[in-house]
């Protein structure tokens, strides 16, 4: 395997982290406010702080660590996103910072109003949104190169159904993940009213999330057919994530082993976007720039994984750590200790 | 929008960024040593006040690291997103030192969730401690490694440049730069020193109201000592880093100075205005300058003149170089009195100007913080990589930077308006007398 290889795996992998611990966050924020405007919020508003409190910082990490990872690895990819993305992912910047800062101001600081409550909830939905256009950019057909630098055509990009469906499915996919696994977090909690709350959004959020994401290989056999192609010589992977998929949703309608059933939702998406981004080689923006002409030099590369490595041995006992303190704590998620700051 | 006004708004976003982020960052580095020091001071004074200035610091800090990590995500991708071309040539040198920055920042955020919900969990404290050891040292690690991409944009190592392109890097020659000893040095000492006196001017403050209570006095006293400690740390490393400048970037500190000509024995001008070349009601200290440069009054240091116009940084640096230097001076004399007033048992350091004093002091070390960055910053210019690339040719070709620079002006008001009002009702709500008597309720429902 090829160094460049070796660092767009890691990037998507953290990436992928970013994705289901982020979808699972926005969600919260948005069931939180649901349940509130539909007066159901004693139901989940414990279960939710629960979780989140501890964890909220380290989901921020995550991103974090992808956009400086990719800049290390493949430096030209600042100067092709970097220049085209300043509006959407600077409007993404601010709805993180407002939802980030608001959320320790609310739950350390005792600034309670309902109105920060339906921002919060809407805010996280915005913000999958505005960076899931990266995604639809990275396809090709939106970026030309003019001679002062990349330009992005906003009226192509807006009135695209490809980007459209993009940002449909990430607003489906992260409320489906998010409401599973809150069910099993609250079925963990021995909570019976909020497991049964979240297990009906889990079941009406599981549909329009696989129809958007079917449609959107429907979409891209007009938009790129180059990548098409190679997306449907995956097909088994596909098929895979799909068997997993149907399993979720057995589980969830049976009403049994939630924990199993959040693990195959993981592997489902896991499948579904590595076979994503293997289809996508060896592209980083279509057609302008790839992961080979884009790498940086070997010595830095190398430099970088020895770092990453290094960073890993000291990151996963930690997360490990933080885990069994609070998500596999029976004491704690049932809360019964007191844990107040 | 021409490239002209990209450049121009880049900048101001660039600066409003960073100026708003390295107040919440500064006490985001130093607190967490605040803290932990607090807290073994409780350890091994069997003294539950010190714990619980260790357990309320953290409430704040909690406020501020939230900030702290969403302007620092602002400013980690406007870095791409509006000097795209900077980013692109040095992404190549210096990935390593900001992609470890991000490991530091990831161990403390972890560490901080345990700390902070773990609280009433163990019965021993000497754990509490434990994990607070690894929040200070990853904020620490997280300045140092961020100050080594700063280092290595005053002073670039590590590579060649062949036709343009940068070749043969060694990532590790370009994060071990001339520039990062000094500048590490001195960010690290001088935002344990800032922080150590934002919390004296708490301790001061809740004293001037009216509060008598012990647990202040001891915050006051163990701050303050802190403080001094880190205030002679700064100072010396102060020096040092003029030792630097004078070697590696002598048009930053010639330009600081108003040091036109090249010559020995020269005179440190402190304070004056420039007027049409012309130094103005200064105050000048004879051979200091040649002292600051190289320990040796027959010095030569090297004078404005003998540069290229366009490749020296503007002069009203010199104005930032006197507050920081000022304010550290003030801050010296002002903790120095303190200690001496304890030991010598003089009244006056429990009067109120002087507790008034302590209260401006914690305000005015964040002014010195802002006063260096934008000295250290400017003092840069015309450069973006010193002799390499200008800041001209760096920035985004994109034209909506104006409209983004309103965008996020409007939230670091929201921000810095939310977070004060939130930290001061948190502890106005909660003070320590009332903490104190809510934990014997607690203790004693515990009991029945």
């Amino acid at each position: 395997m090829t160094l460049e290889v070796i660092g767009i795996s890691v990037l998507w992998l953290f990436l992928f982290g970013y994705i289901i611990i982020a979808s699972i966050d926005f969600g919260a924020g948005f069931f939180n406010a649901y349940s509130l405007y539909r007066g159901k919020q004693h139901i989940l508003t414990k279960i939710i702080q629960r979780y989140l409190s501890p964890v909220w910082e380290v989901t921020n990490v995550f991103l974090v660590f992808f956009f400086v990872g990719i800049v290390g690895f493949f430096p030209k990819t600042a100067y092709f996103y970097g220049t085209t993305l300043l509006v959407p992912v600077s409007i993404a910047i601010i709805l993180l910072a407002i939802r980030g800062s608001y959320y320790a101001f609310t739950t350390y600081g005792g600034l309670k109003q309902k109105i920060y409550v339906f921002l919060y909830g809407v805010s996280g939905l915005f913000i999958p949104a505005s960076l899931s256009i990266v995604i639809s950019i990275s396809e090709g057909g939106f970026v030309t190169l003019e001679q002062t630098g990349p330009v992005l055509d906003y009226l192509k990009l807006f009135t695209s159904p490809l980007s459209w469906s993009i940002v449909v499915l990430s607003l489906t996919a992260v409320l489906y993940i998010s409401a599973v696994f809150l069910t099993w977090y609250a079925d963990h909690a021995n909570d019976i009213e909020a497991t049964e709350l979240m297990r009906k959004y889990s079941l009406i959020w599981a549909g329009p999330c696989i129809l958007t994401a079917t449609g959107i290989i429907v979409e891209m056999h007009g938009h790129n057919h180059e990548h098409y192609t190679r997306l449907i010589h995956l097909w088994w992977l596909f098929a895979f994530s799909l068997i997993l998929f149907v399993g979720t949703v057995y589980l969830l309608w049976k009403r049994i082993r939630y924990g199993l059933a959040f693990g195959l939702l993981t592997g489902q998406f896991a499948l579904a976007f590595f076979a994503y981004g293997i289809s996508h080689y060896p592209y980083l923006l279509y057609p302008h720039l790839t992961i080979y002409d884009g790498f940086t030099n070997e010595a830095m590369a190398t430099a970088l994984i020895f770092a990453f490595l290094a960073g890993l041995a000291l990151l996963i006992p930690s997360l490990i750590l933080l885990l069994r303190l609070f998500l596999f704590n029976k004491e704690y998620v049932q809360g019964k200790q007191s844990n107040h700051p | 929008m021409g490239n002209e006004e990209a450049v121009f708004f880049s900048r101001v976003l660039t600066e409003m960024t960073l100026s708003f982020h390295i107040i919440y960052a500064t006490i985001g580095v130093g607190i967490p040593l605040m803290i932990m020091m607090a807290q073994w001071v409780g350890i091994k004074k069997q003294d539950e006040h010190y714990i619980l200035l260790a357990r309320r610091w953290t409430r704040g800090y909690v406020i501020t690291v939230a900030v702290g990590v969403v302007t620092g995500t602002a400013i980690g991708l406007q870095l791409s997103l509006l000097w795209p071309n900077f980013m692109e040539l040095a992404g190549n040198v210096i990935a390593l030192p900001l992609f470890m920055e991000t490991f530091a920042f990831f161990f403390e955020a972890i560490f901080l969730g345990i700390y902070l919900y773990t609280w009433d969990r163990f019965e021993n404290q000497k754990k509490h401690l434990l994990l607070l050891i690894p929040v200070a040292l990853g904020a620490s690690f997280s300045a140092i490694f961020i100050t080594i991409v700063n280092a290595f944009m005053n002073a670039p190592q590590g590579f060649d440049i062949v036709d343009g392109h940068l070749v043969n890097i060694k990532p590790l020659l370009a994060m071990f730069n001339p520039a990062m000893p000094t500048k590490v040095a001195h960010v690290l000492v001088s935002a344990y020193m800032t922080s150590a006196f934002v919390l004296a001017s708490i301790a001061a403050f809740r004293l001037l109201k009216g509060s008598n209570h012990l647990y202040h006095k001891k915050a006051l006293f163990f701050t303050m000592k802190v403080g001094l400690i880190f205030t002679i740390a700064t100072v010396i490393i102060g020096d040092f880093s003029g030792k630097y400048l004078a070697e590696y970037q002598p048009e930053k500190l010639a330009a600081a100075e108003w040091h036109f000509e090249t010559e020995g024995k020269a005179p440190l001008i402190l304070y004056g205005i420039l007027e049409d070349g012309e130094v103005k009601y200064a105050l000048k200290i004879p051979f200091a300058l040649s002292i600051l440069a190289h320990g040796i009054p027959s010095y030569e240091v090297v004078g404005l003149n003998d540069f290229k116009k366009d490749e020296t940084p503007p002069l009203y640096i010199h104005y930032l170089f006197d507050a920081m230097v000022t304010i550290g001076m003030l801050m010296l004399v002002l903790s120095i009195a303190f200690i001496a007033g304890l030991w010598r048992k003089w009244t006056f350091i429990s009067s109120k100007w002087y507790r008034s004093l302590i209260v401006i002091g914690g305000p005015l070390s964040i002014l010195a913080i802002e006063a260096g960055w934008w000295l250290d910053e400017v003092g840069r210019q015309p450069w973006v990589l010193r002799g390499i690339m200008k800041t001209k040719d760096a920035a985004t070709s994109s034209g909506q930077v104006d409209t983004m620079l309103i965008l996020f002006a409007g939230l670091y008001i929201i921000l810095g308006i939310g977070s004060i009002i939130v930290l001061s009702r948190m502890f106005r709500k909660n003070t320590i007398e009332q903490e104190l008597a809510d934990r014997v309720t607690e203790e004693a429902g515990e009991l029945d």
